[in-house]
């Protein structure tokens, strides 16, 4: 049974992972690497700063610290990253559907999918929306949390009131914990400061939730369609 | 006892998915976390392009 999980996991990912990294070099990369034009005069300070501080109002102040090199070497990392982040969302997605008892086929597995992109995606970006680099931010763990406590309850509560099954009061419960989250506020600066133009960011946080929403689609429909190809071969 | 017999495997095969399941969810989640939140710096910035491109909370 893990061999089956591991293999699709890896095997979907794999393609959604590369399929998102190919979109991300010709939708979102392009503004991240317009919005540091717009952010680099704020690196040439004249007081000091400490390197790379993800502390307090964060202003994105990178160290001397080894990154990847523009161009080539940038693309890999990223999309390295990406294919391990869908490798990542592909096992969470078969492991909540074990778990749940329910049958791994392609409608299953992309309804899920869209599920799981509205808890991590639909649900945080309410209170954080998908930011670009140099934009204003409160402070990184505290959006973490906020982000990872988010997700969870969203989960939980979309678990606990899709299920017709579920008795009344659970649904109701389901409700107050979908809004909880939102009720209590994600942490957010006291000024804005970034210097993009609005428009890109604007666009950048569209593109970063449909980049985000194709990644779980493209990984439900993958897991959906592999799953039956590695079932295992009945004993004789 | 044939019923039996089945409900012994159909329970074995439950407790064999679901420790199959934990074990995918922590590498699941461990790979997300890597990508997506870890603090070192060398994986921020191999990362950086992907959490600000999937929405993860990043500077």
């Amino acid at each position: 049974m893990l061999t089956r999980i591991l293999s699709v996991g890896l095997l979907a990912g794999l393609l959604a992972g590369l399929l998102i990294a190919a979109l991300q070099q010709v939708t979102t990369t392009p503004l991240i690497l317009a919005a540091e034009t717009f952010e680099k005069p704020a690196v040439v300070s004249t007081t000091p700063t400490p390197p790379h501080s993800h502390q307090g109002g964060d202003t994105h102040v990178h160290g001397e610290g080894w990154k990847p090199a523009d161009g080539m070497p940038r693309f890999f990392f990223t999309a390295i990253t990406t294919i391990a982040t869908a490798v990542g969302v592909a096992f969470v997605l078969m492991a909540a559907m074990v778990f749940a008892g329910v049958p791994i086929d392609e409608p299953h597995a992309l309804a899920w999918a869209i599920a799981g992109f509205a808890a991590c995606g639909l649900a945080p970006a309410a209170g954080l929306s998908p930011e670009l680099p140099g934009a204003a931010a409160g402070d990184l763990v505290g959006r973490q949390l906020w982000w990872v406590g988010t997700a969870i309850a969203t989960a939980v509560a979309l678990w606990a009131f899709l299920r017709a099954d579920h008795p009344p009061l659970v649904r109701l419960g389901a409700v107050v914990l979908l809004l909880a989250p939102h009720v209590i506020g994600a942490p957010h600066p006291h000024a804005f400061e970034s210097k993009v133009p609005a428009e890109i960011a604007a666009q950048f946080t569209a593109l970063s939730l449909v980049l985000q929403a194709l990644l779980w689609a493209l990984v439900g429909i993958g897991v959906g369609l592999l799953w039956p190809k590695f079932a295992p071969k009945p004993a004789n | 006892m044939a019923n039996t017999t089945a409900s012994v495997i159909r329970t074995t095969e439950r407790s064999d998915a679901l420790r199959a399941a934990g074990v995918a969810l922590i590498l699941g989640l461990g790979l997300i976390f890597l990508t997506g939140f870890a603090y070192p710096e060398v994986i921020h910035n191999a990362a950086h392009d992907t959490r600000h491109s999937l929405s993860f909370p990043c500077h």
